[in-house]
């Protein structure tokens, strides 16, 4: 349980990181950089749920007997 | 099997979860819709795998209610497996539709429908036999 919600604040943190980050580049002038860096962001965060919506998946596959 | 004081605490787990999550989103939604959206399939996702012990036992009493009754385990089997497309048809279709694709969420529902009354076939042919052989001819 503990797992669950270090991910939520880190999902959460990597969000209001990434607005940050996009938030400087784009004063600055750097409109691709910050494009780039919530793209990157982006795929981190992906990347984590899909891993946890795959468990979950196994799960349901697991307990509702659709392998045995 | 943990005891019922253990099973109880979960539900203000989930409530916490659940509210700390509803904050996040909302502060995230402001800069980045999308990094919201994740959070909350997220956070849908890990609030069904805390639930997963239970449901599990209530289908293992389910199970052994049904062997003690007779009951044919095909029939038993393909209700579980309903259940089961059921619910991750409504999972996809409520995420779906909070991102604001209606469209895309009513043809999930429509594919799980559609599949369920497949996986049904078997069942509602014997239902519909044994109504015929009811029927004086």
């Amino acid at each position: 349980m503990g797992i669950d919600v270090d991910l939520i604040f880190k999902i959460a943190g990597v969000g209001i990181i990434v607005a940050f980050l996009h938030t400087v580049l784009d004063q600055v002038g750097k409109k691709e950089y910050a494009q780039w860096v919530t793209l990157v962001g982006f795929i981190f965060i992906l990347f984590m749920v899909a891993s946890v919506m795959d468990d979950l998946f196994q799960k349901i596959k697991s307990v509702f007997l659709f392998e045995g | 099997m943990r005891d019922k004081g253990e099973i109880a605490i979960e539900i203000l787990k989930i409530v916490g979860i659940s509210l700390i999550a509803t904050f996040l989103a909302l502060v995230i939604k402001e800069q980045k819709p999308n990094f919201a959206f994740l959070l909350v399939v997220f956070v849908g996702c890990s609030i069904f795998l805390m639930l997963l012990d239970q449901i599990s036992q209530i289908i293992n009493m389910i199970e052994r209610i049904a062997v003690k009754a007779n009951v044919n385990m095909v029939y038993l089997e393909t209700i579980l497996k309903i259940i089961g497309i059921a619910y991750i048809a409504e999972f996809a279709s409520q995420i779906t539709k909070d991102a604001g694709q209606g469209a895309i969420a009513s043809k999930i529902e429509l594919g799980g429908k559609i599949l369920i009354l497949a996986m049904a076939i078997p069942i509602l042919t014997v239902i519909i036999e044994t109504i015929i052989k009811l029927i004086p001819s």
